[in-house]
């Protein structure tokens, strides 16, 4: 009887439910035809891949298709750990990661303190503008322009030349890759990664300032007691959501720098997806070492978000 | 208070040159590349240019100009970017401003689109569904797959939930639909945000360069920035097309400065524009209080 009751509750909830629904559509129509060809665009190139996945779990072959190819289970991330290449390329791709996130985060917010002891405007201005331009620029051109730089007869080993010292192939060097690549990514981003603190700085309350100069504080106290723990919240959050990036190295910008010479200390994940399945038609392998990344890298991205809400307050949306 | 100690001077004086010098260091090596491609061959060569052109001459860049390829790429380039750009924004305005309301299923709409940040097919099937598209070998690759991006999403819908709502609910009392007020109040009131976005977009557009290498079979249908890839990475001359006379004259070092310098030519142009808004827009969109 009992069971019964409940059974036309739900039921009836159920109804008015879609009474709701049907309510609700007619009043906001508008809105959910306004998304419809995002939601479209985001199913056709964003979750219909996802569904390719299935390949890594597989023996693809391109003639079979991915409804016909042999089901070969774990086999393929087993062999991830197996081979030394793949191996080596998660062991770069973090070492370079983690490098970068580090200086990432500690060379913006000192240059952010450091330009705002600037207090010519116009100065300041000029500074800021050419220090955010690397950031806009492809990684194309700027392997291009190192490339030339630290060619054989760039002006890096003229000057090499010119102190009379020997001319150094640096993009050939297997143990100067890595602090190529870190370098140069910070060269590239360090300028536009400080936007963020320069706003939470000029956020800041001025009258801390005045109350502080009146207790005797001087400028470097000042920095170090009202400035840094003012933006404080920010360095967290910036902090946290690199967490996602551990084991994004930059395919963009070491496809375009490495070369078999520095394959072993610059080979990442990525350029090893490449390089397996584009290149040595080891599609299945390939897509596992993708996805055993992108897995981790979801993993790594929800603890993030969870830090930067729960220490920062930060919610995506 | 404004007395100053030696000490404090001495600070300022090195934070300022220490800051002067990192700014330099982000603009010098554009002004080599620049100086070389205007350099004479031998010049250029040995590697004596500096920052300023050694024997000047234009004789790369008439070159360059005078490559059909070249050409060619930089009109595909201009292409991709113009449609790319218009189809991005539509798709996201629409989506923005809708997710900028209050309705039934927004939250799980929301959730639905953030996923694609976080994850994603990967390289293999990816390929494998626009090539089923009939995208390989075709035009539309430069356009549709990267057309729409939920970061981008995310900061339109915080531009327009900006806006002060009474505005919008005075119109709609009125009896304008909601069609009506996204064209003439949310459009116009964010302009600069909208523009910060459409920049921020044609800049990635212009610089991507992987897509034209991994779906196009023949390199004549490269955008600039795939085209520069394979001549400076892969080092390949063929498409430099130097003749032998004209090879007496200039260097492939010059010509290739000459390329990327093109190549990068359009992104320094917009960024004054660019740079007026895009701080005010980082801010709002990454940084939402």
């Amino acid at each position: 009887m009992k069971t019964e009751k409940n059974r036309e509750r739900t039921k009836r909830a159920a109804r008015t439910a879609r009474v709701d629904w049907r309510k609700e559509f007619q009043h906001n129509w508008p809105l959910y035809l306004l998304v419809l060809p995002s939601v479209i665009f985001a199913i056709i190139f964003c979750y219909i891949p996802m569904g390719g996945l299935m390949m890594a779990f597989q023996n693809y072959k391109p003639w079979l298709g991915i409804f016909g190819s042999e089901f070969v289970g774990l086999e393929n991330f087993r062999q991830i750990f197996e081979f030394k290449e793949s191996y080596q390329a998660i062991i770069n791709t973090l070492i370079i990661s983690v490098s970068k996130i580090v200086l990432g985060l500690v060379v913006p917010v000192i240059m952010a303190l450091l330009l705002n002891e600037v207090k010519q405007l116009g100065l300041k201005k000029c500074i800021q503008t050419l220090v955010y331009l690397p950031h806009f620029l492809s990684w194309v051109t700027v392997a291009g322009m190192l490339r030339d730089i630290l060619g054989m007869d760039g002006i890096v080993n003229a000057c090499l030349k010119a102190l009379g010292m020997e001319p150094i192939f640096f993009l050939g060097e297997a143990g100067m890759f890595r602090q190529l690549v870190i370098l140069s990514d910070l060269w590239k981003g360090f300028g536009f990664g400080m936007i963020v603190y320069l706003a939470a700085i000029s956020n800041i309350d001025q009258n801390l300032y005045e109350a502080a100069e009146m207790d005797g504080a001087n400028k470097w106290q000042q920095t170090l007691y009202i400035t840094l723990p003012g933006i404080m919240p920010m360095i967290i959050v910036m902090a946290t959501l690199s967490l996602g990036n551990v084991l994004n190295a930059g395919f963009d910008q070491i496809f375009n720098l490495y070369s078999p010479l520095t394959y072993s200390t610059g080979d990442i994940i990525d350029t090893y997806v490449y390089r397996q399945s584009l290149v040595n038609g080891q599609y299945s392998f390939g897509t596992a070492v993708g996805l055993f990344k992108s897995g981790i890298g979801l993993l790594l991205t929800a603890v993030a978000y969870k830090l930067a809400y729960k220490f920062a307050g930060y919610r995506i949306f | 208070m404004r007395r100053t100690s030696v000490s404090r001077k001495i600070f300022v004086i090195c934070n300022t040159t220490f800051l002067i010098t990192m700014a330099l260091l982000c603009l010098l090596p554009l002004v080599n590349l620049f100086a070389i491609s205007l350099s004479g061959k031998s010049a250029a060569n040995s590697g004596a240019v500096t920052f300023w052109p050694i024997d000047f001459t234009l004789l790369a860049y008439e070159k360059t100009f005078q490559n059909n390829n070249f050409i060619r790429s930089l009109v595909i380039s201009f292409l991709r970017t113009g449609l790319g750009t218009v189809l991005s924004m539509f798709l996201i305005t629409t989506a923005g401003y809708a997710l900028s309301k209050d309705f039934r299923g927004r939250t799980q709409l929301m959730w639905f689109f953030v996923f694609t940040m976080l994850f994603g097919g990967g390289l293999i099937p990816t390929y494998l569904v626009n090539s089923a598209l009939g995208l390989k070998n075709n035009f539309l690759v430069y356009v549709l797959p990267g057309a729409f991006s939920c970061y981008n999403l995310i900061l339109i819908m915080n531009f327009f939930r900006s806006i002060p709502k009474s505005l919008e609910e005075a119109a709609l009392i009125d009896g304008a639909s909601f069609f009506t007020v996204l064209r003439k109040i949310y459009l116009p009131l964010s302009k600069a945000g909208l523009a910060t976005v459409a920049l921020f977009i044609m800049v990635g557009n212009w610089n991507e360069w992987f897509t034209g290498i991994l779906y196009m079979s023949d390199t004549k249908n490269y955008p600039l920035a795939s085209f520069l890839q394979v001549i400076v990475v892969q080092g390949n001359q063929q498409d430099l097309s130097l003749d032998p006379t004209s090879a007496a004259a200039m260097s492939e070092r010059t010509i290739k400065a000459a390329q990327v310098f093109i190549g990068a030519l359009p992104i320094l142009l917009v960024y004054p524009f660019l740079q007026k808004y895009f701080v005010k827009g980082i801010v709002m969109g990454a940084v939402k209080e």
